[in-house]
Parts: structure tokens; C-alpha cells; sequence
């Protein structure tokens, strides 16, 4: 039972990670048709802008948490939002080519990366109660797992009351739906274009300063490595539907957890055939669309 | 089609020429340009290209052959291009290498260029052809040819499996799950199943059953001939099944793929035909990839090489066969280039700012990338085929390249 317990709370803190990134992702793909390969990018920036802020301020309390939270998501929002008005901007509705010079963004910058903080991972630290752990039905869980799910948590919350309740929400639902008739209302749809992307950028730094916390390092292919299954998750949710890419990502954080431990650690191509199925059977995903 | 016939010969009028010798570069790309022009328009006029030219395309393109095939026996030097004269194993490898990457790049070619399959998961096949091979040798008691058959037919089976999977979604859907199935394979690699991969080191070719003529340093030319031999080969198969009846319906899918469902044709299992054809023939350039460097690392099935095949295909120009063919020679040479450049005294005596962008080949070449996409459309090829042309003709030739790439979707 407690593993059982242990596997699920991993398991959904990994699934709230996969979730930070895969929001974005789905959000910026359903209004501008944008896959977005330099996602992971803004996730690694914001994890390194997060750890060096704690690390000039004392990496042990809460307030610098925090800070190192707010760090990184404002570093991932203005990183995504310069991608966007600089790179995306020029390109669209030509989608092949915007992928491309995300791919191309993706590559540059984490070589860039590579050269300023250097190719071997870093260990981080945060405040004591991290390595503490908390037992819950017999098992004992880190306490970062709480963390991280109670921040993937706040997030959707603050997404889906942005999304429904604010002027700006609607626009970007809307355009979601049809951009052209947002466009012939006389709504300059460009400037949600940089909201959406400001926000996926925002969430992916967050989840790379709790990312960080959650493996314990820093490293400049930390959002390569997320990046993969956040494109997994969002396509089992189907693209473009926030809540689709809530389920999707708990259901495939918790389909690796329990695949690692009780078949061997094939977690990964449990994941992999999950996506075929999907595939197979609703080509559209869980919540997505009929296209 | 009597002009697509020709083509795989007098198109082979080999791109390394362009780097072995520098004034004939510039006729042989634009008489590749000319020469796309004319095939253009041969589709629309069945083949209508004059008798002479077509002859003269055949000479040129057979004497490029021979050029690239008599280099280990002569005695050129290319400083800043090549590491030594041309007979020595170093610049041999290191050509032998272009001409991989340039078959590798034209198989990716039939899935982008032909089809308009934005694949993510091309690795998976090269990979798969690397190591296929090299666990086979490895574990059984086999020759290479066997090996080397029964690395296909495993391939075979893997991209039809894949495909079939893969193809009932589309654009960018197709592209994330091709991902998926490749990330899936990298990972299989990695985690060394069986001890059977060697994991994160890699795999040491087992030499015990290849022929003598393939092993050890002096005998690098043997292995540049089989990779000039895998370009050719390469370049015959890509040619023949994009003007083939499969390839026409194929460009037709990438145009419109409603179309041509209404005229009562298949997309899907033409797609699945390309897709499996690209994978075999990736499959087979990794094999050789294999007996070149002899061994393999995980890196052959990831994600970046998939995106360094995407980033020669575009460099060179989508949709042309030059074009992944020069973009791949064009990849390899800078790329070897640019990792000798950020090792050099020059660059360690810079100041930080100058000093880590540069000493980074990756972060030079995404920029390059970048740049190329947002202000080249065509790549290289289509650089050189708008210089040639007017004004008037050349907007519409920009046009067109766009267009070329954006219905790859």
C-alpha cells in the first residue's frame, strides 16, 4: 500500500511538471498552429535564472524560493515573448517554418548554454524541508513532490479563470476557435500572439526552477529531456485543450512510475505505446478536436 | 520520362566538387539550377529537353564521377577545407562522411521535399541500420552481407510498423509522434538491454567476419568507394521512385492530399510506400555509417540527429535532390570546421562574449539556420537559382520556394 501511495505522489509530481510545459505548449499550438521545439529552452533558462538567483541569495530559505520562482518564470516569459516578436512574428501562418526556426532557436540556445554554464550537471539545494520527508497511509514522500503538484495546481486554476473570466482569456479563446472572425471584429489578435506565448514561456520557467528541485540539478539539456514528453502528453490530450493536457500529463507521469517500478523500468515505452494507442483508436486525442 | 532517366548520372555530377575545385564549383551549381529548371518544365512538356544538352549533362555528370572516384589515387590539397592532400585516410574520412550525410539527407529528402512529411523520427531508421548491424555482427557468427540483409528486412518491418501507426495523424501530430517512437528507440539504446548495445559508450564494431579490404586506416579509400557507391545508389533509388507513378501521386498528396482521395487514390499507403522506401535507404547509408566509424553511439537514433538531417535539408533547399545533397556536404565541412575553429588559439584568446558563442559549432549553425529560414527561402540551391534569374522571374521563383515548404504540412 505505501508504495503504492509513494508511486502515485511521484507520479503526480512528475505529472505537474509535465504539466507546466505541456500547457504552454497546447495553448500556443491551439491559437497560432505553432509547435513550439524551443519550449524546453525557455524551461532551461528559467531553471539556470532561478538557481543563480538563489544561489547570490542564500539558497536555504523559502523567501528565496520563491524568489527563484518568480525569477524563473519572468526570465521564461520574457525569453518566450522576445521568441515570439522577433522569430515567430515574421512567419505566419507558415508553419513548417516557424517549427523550423523554433528548431533552430532550440539548438542555438542550448549550445549557448552549454557554453556559459557548462555541459555537466549541477547540484542544487533549497530549503531544508526539501530533503525532509512527510508520511502519508505509511509512506514517506519528499517533500519537493508537494511542491511542484501544488504549483502545476495554481497554475491550471489561474489559467483556466484567465481563460474564462478575463477580457484578454476571451480574445485568446476565441481565437483559438477562429482566429479570422476575432480578426474581422477589429481585435488585433498579434498582441494575444505574444500573451499566450509570454504565458507558456512563464509556466515553463516555473516548471524549470521546480524541475530543478524535483532531479536535484541543473543542466542545459533539462528541457530537452521534458520537452519530449510534454509533446507525448499534449498529444494524448489533444492539441490545443488545456484540460485535455491536465489529464494527459498525470496519466502519463503516473503510467511511468508505476511501468518503472513494477515492469523493470520500461516506464518510457509504456508511455510510447500508450501514445500508439491513443493514436489508433482517437487520432485526435483524449479532449481534442475532431480535425 | 526520358530526362528523369538521365538525371541520377548526369545530376551526379558530384557536389565535392565544389570543394575540391573551386572555379567549377560555380558552373556545376548553376547547371544543376539550369538543369532543375529544365526538369520542371519536362514534366509539364513530357520531356521535351534537347537531345545535346541532355548528352552534355551525361558527360558532365559521368566525369564528376570519375573525378570523385580517382581522388584517393590523386594528390589535391584544399587547405581550410580538407585536413591534408586528398589520398590521406584524415580527408578521405572525412569525405567519405559528406557523402553519407548527403545520402542520409537525400532519404530524408523522399519524406520533406517529395511527400511533405515532416518526420522528427528519421534517426530511428539510420539508427537502426547502425546498430542492427552492429549487434548482429556482434552477437552472431555471421558475413557482413548476411548481416547486412538481415539489418533490412528488420528495418523493413520497424517502418512499416511505425508508419502505419504514425501516418493516421498528420502534420505537426505526425511529426511529434514520429518523435515519440524515436525518442523510445534512443532510449532502448541507452539503457542497454541484454548488454547488447554497450549503452551510453556505445558499440565497438566487431571485425571478426568483415573482409580484410574494409579494416584499418590504410584502407580508408575502400570505405570512401563503398560510400560513393551508397550515394549513387542512393541517388538512383530516390530519383526513380520520385518520378515514378508512386512519387507523382506523392507530390500530388503534399499538394493536396484531399485531391487526390477524391480521385480515388490511396495518401495513406503512399505515404506509408515513401516513408518505408526513406527508412530503408537511411537504414542502409547507417550501415555503412557504421563499418565507417566502426562503432556506434546512441547519438545516431536521437532527436538532434533527425534535426541536424531537417537543418542540411533546408540549408540546401527543400524539395530539390541537390539541394539535401549539397546541403549535407555543406553541414558536414562546417561542421568539422567550425569544432577545429573553437578549439584554435584564436578564439581562446577572445573576450567572453566573442569567446563562448563562437567556440559553440552548434549555437553558430542554429543562427545560420535561423537566418536561413527567415531571409533564404530555397536554401542554397534556391539562392543560386534566383541569381540567375530576372527580376520579374525572381520574385516569383521566391514565391515558389515558399510555397515549397509550406506545403510540406
Amino acid at each position: 500500500m505505501s508504495t503504492i501511495v509513494l508511486l502515485t505522489v511521484t507520479g503526480l509530481g512528475l505529472g505537474a511538471l509535465y504539466f507546466l510545459v505541456a500547457s504552454g505548449l497546447s495553448l500556443i499550438y491551439g491559437l497560432m498552429g505553432v509547435l513550439n521545439f524551443a519550449h524546453g529552452s525557455f524551461l532551461t533558462l528559467g531553471a539556470f535564472a532561478g538557481w543563480e538567483f538563489a544561489r547570490r541569495a542564500g539558497a536555504d530559505n523559502w523567501w528565496t524560493f520563491l524568489g527563484s520562482l518568480l525569477v524563473g518564470a519572468v526570465v521564461g516569459a520574457l525569453f518566450a515573448a522576445f521568441t515570439e516578436f522577433v522569430l515567430i512574428r515574421r512567419l505566419y501562418e507558415r508553419h513548417i517554418e516557424q517549427v523550423l526556426v523554433t528548431v533552430g532557436l532550440s539548438l542555438a540556445s542550448v549550445a549557448l548554454f552549454d557554453g556559459i554554464w557548462g555541459t555537466d550537471t549541477i547540484h542544487i539545494s533549497g530549503p531544508a524541508w526539501f530533503r525532509e520527508t512527510t508520511g502519508i497511509l505509511g509512506a514517506q514522500i519528499a517533500n519537493d513532490r508537494f511542491v511542484a503538484i501544488i504549483a502545476a495546481v495554481i497554475v491550471l486554476l489561474g489559467l483556466v479563470f484567465f481563460l474564462k473570466r478575463t477580457r484578454y482569456g476571451m480574445i485568446i479563446r476565441a481565437g483559438v476557435e477562429s482566429r479570422s472572425m476575432v480578426t474581422a471584429l477589429g481585435i488585433d489578435v498579434r498582441k494575444a500572439f505574444t500573451l499566450v506565448f509570454a504565458i507558456g514561456g512563464a509556466a515553463a520557467g516555473l516548471g524549470g526552477v521546480l524541475a530543478s528541485h524535483y532531479f536535484q540539478y541543473v543542466s542545459p539539456l533539462l528541457g530537452g529531456s521534458l520537452l519530449i514528453f510534454a509533446f507525448i502528453v499534449t498529444v494524448i490530450g489533444g492539441l490545443g485543450s488545456l484540460t485535455g493536457a491536465a489529464i494527459a500529463s498525470v496519466v502519463v507521469a503516473l503510467l511511468q512510475q508505476f511501468a518503472n517500478f513494477y515492469l523493470n523500468g520500461t516506464g518510457d515505452f509504456v508511455v510510447v505505446v500508450a501514445l500508439a494507442l491513443v493514436l489508433l483508436f482517437r487520432p485526435s486525442g483524449l479532449l481534442g478536436r475532431k480535425s | 520520362m526520358t530526362t528523369s532517366k538521365t538525371d541520377p548520372q548526369s545530376e551526379a555530377q558530384p557536389d565535392p566538387q565544389q570543394a575540391t575545385a573551386g572555379s567549377a564549383a560555380q558552373g556545376a551549381t548553376a547547371a544543376t539550377a539550369a538543369g532543375q529548371r529544365r526538369n520542371r518544365k519536362g514534366q509539364h512538356d513530357g520531356g521535351a529537353a534537347a537531345g545535346g544538352r541532355t548528352l552534355l549533362k551525361w558527360g558532365a555528370g559521368g566525369a564528376g564521377v570519375v573525378l570523385l572516384a580517382l581522388l584517393p589515387l590523386l594528390n589535391l590539397s584544399l587547405p581550410g577545407v580538407l585536413p591534408g592532400p586528398t589520398y590521406t585516410p584524415g580527408s578521405l574520412q572525412l569525405l567519405a562522411m559528406c557523402m553519407l550525410m548527403a545520402a542520409a539527407a537525400l532519404s530524408y529528402h523522399l519524406l520533406l521535399g517529395v511527400t511533405g512529411l515532416l518526420s522528427f523520427g528519421h534517426a530511428l531508421y539510420f539508427g537502426a541500420g547502425v546498430y542492427g548491424l552492429g549487434v548482429i555482427l556482434d552477437t552472431f557468427d555471421i558475413p557482413l552481407l548476411p548481416a547486412m540483409g538481415l539489418t533490412l528486412l528488420l528495418v523493413i518491418v520497424l517502418a512499416h510498423v511505425v508508419g502505419a501507426v504514425g501516418l493516421r495523424v498528420t502534420g505537426i501530430p505526425f511529426a511529434m509522434v514520429t518523435l515519440a517512437f524515436a525518442e523510445a528507440g534512443h532510449v532502448l539504446v541507452g539503457r542497454n538491454p541484454g548488454q547488447a548495445t554497450g549503452g551510453e559508450e556505445g558499440l565497438t564494431l566487431a571485425t571478426d567476419n568483415l573482409p580484410e579490404a574494409l579494416l584499418g586506416v590504410a584502407n580508408t579509400r575502400n570505405l570512401y568507394w563503398l560510400a560513393l557507391i551508397v550515394l549513387l545508389v542512393v541517388f538512383a533509388v530516390v530519383t526513380w521512385v520520385q518520378f515514378s507513378r508512386a512519387g507523382h501521386v506523392a507530390a500530388a498528396v503534399r499538394e493536396n492530399e484531399l485531391r487526390v482521395r477524391v480521385i480515388g487514390l490511396q495518401p495513406y499507403l503512399i505515404k506509408l510506400l515513401v516513408f518505408v522506401v526513406g527508412g530503408v535507404l537511411a537504414s542502409a547509408v547507417g550501415m555503412v555509417y557504421l563499418l565507417l566509424q566502426s562503432g556506434a553511439v546512441p547519438r545516431s537514433l536521437s532527436a538532434d540527429f533527425t534535426i541536424t538531417l531537417l537543418v542540411m535539408v533546408v540549408l540546401g533547399g527543400v524539395g530539390s535532390r541537390w539541394g539535401a545533397i549539397i546541403g549535407g556536404v555543406f553541414y558536414t565541412l562546417l561542421d568539422q570546421r567550425l569544432t577545429s575553429l573553437a578549439q584554435s588559439e584564436a578564439i581562446a584568446g577572445l573576450p567572453d562574449i566573442l569567446r563562448i558563442p563562437l567556440s559553440e559549432p552548434l549555437f553558430i549553425l542554429g543562427t545560420l539556420f535561423i537566418l536561413v529560414v527567415l531571409f533564404l527561402p530555397g536554401g542554397i540551391t534556391g539562392a543560386v537559382q534566383r541569381a540567375t534569374l530576372s527580376r520579374g522571374q525572381r520574385r516569383q521563383a521566391a514565391a515558389r520556394q515558399r510555397q515549397a515548404l509550406e506545403n510540406a504540412e
